[in-house]
């Protein structure tokens, strides 16, 4: 085969259901042999937060912001029938039902299939989120490094 | 027909039937063929497209209680 196909994704929205296809398309592609990058800006950065909380030095609003945001995947809500969170929960027994992968499982089986994620250096000031608090083996860039990504992409999503 | 392995896929989601196989194809040699069991009913189409886009060949396809059964030949 000739050279590699680009499948490149912006994952902007923090939803658990919007982010589950972003992930499920990126799976999909880098078993289609693409190199998959997933640049992660503004609330799709909470995808990558630990559920851990890291000690970092914060100010008053972002301490506020990184505890009104979600802290990872698994506790992200949905963009239908949230619910006040009774939504994810129903969500996630009918996808144990159906043997579909969770968002956390997702996001793991994207980093073996070495899908290139991504975390917005600049968004992550906006927000107040630092290295420390996201998931390691992970890269930090700006809108250029996603452009050059993109230009030579196949497949090119926002979501 | 002569599979050299067999890909148990059986009630997992997409996008696990093609994940799986595609990483049960890397372990296979050029001109060998693969053979996957899965019921998720979108695979018929799903590793249709991904074996054409891959250059292999789908060789034969069967569908027998609810079970898909597909033979690829790695290319």
């Amino acid at each position: 085969m000739t050279e590699k196909k680009k499948t490149t994704i912006v994952l902007f929205s923090g939803d658990y259901d919007k982010a589950m296809a972003a992930y499920i398309i990126a799976n999909g592609a880098a078993a289609y042999d693409h190199e998959v990058t997933i640049f992660h800006t503004f609330w799709g950065l909470n995808a990558l937060r630990k559920n851990e909380k890291a000690l970092v030095k914060k100010g008053f609003i972002e301490k506020m912001f990184g505890k009104m945001m979600p802290r990872g995947a698994d506790k992200m809500g949905l963009s239908k029938m949230n619910f006040a969170g009774f939504g994810p929960k129903m969500i996630k027994d009918v996808m144990k039902k159906h043997n579909a992968m969770s968002l956390p499982q997702l996001i793991e089986l994207a980093q073996e299939q070495e899908v290139k994620l991504v975390a917005c250096t600049m968004t992550m000031d906006l927000l107040g989120l630092q290295k420390e608090e996201l998931l390691d083996n992970i890269e930090y860039a700006g809108v250029a490094a996603y452009l050059a990504d993109a230009e030579e992409g196949n497949v090119n999503l926002f979501i | 027909m002569n599979s050299v392995k067999v890909l148990d896929a059986k009630g997992l989601a997409c996008p696990m039937p093609i994940v799986k196989t595609k990483k049960a194809i890397n372990e296979i040699a050029t001109g060998e063929v693969l053979e996957i069991h899965t019921t998720d009913k979108g695979a018929k189409n799903d590793l249709t497209a991904w074996a054409k886009s891959g250059g292999h060949d789908l060789l034969k396809f069967e569908e027998e209680n609810g079970i898909l059964k597909f033979w690829i030949k790695k290319g």
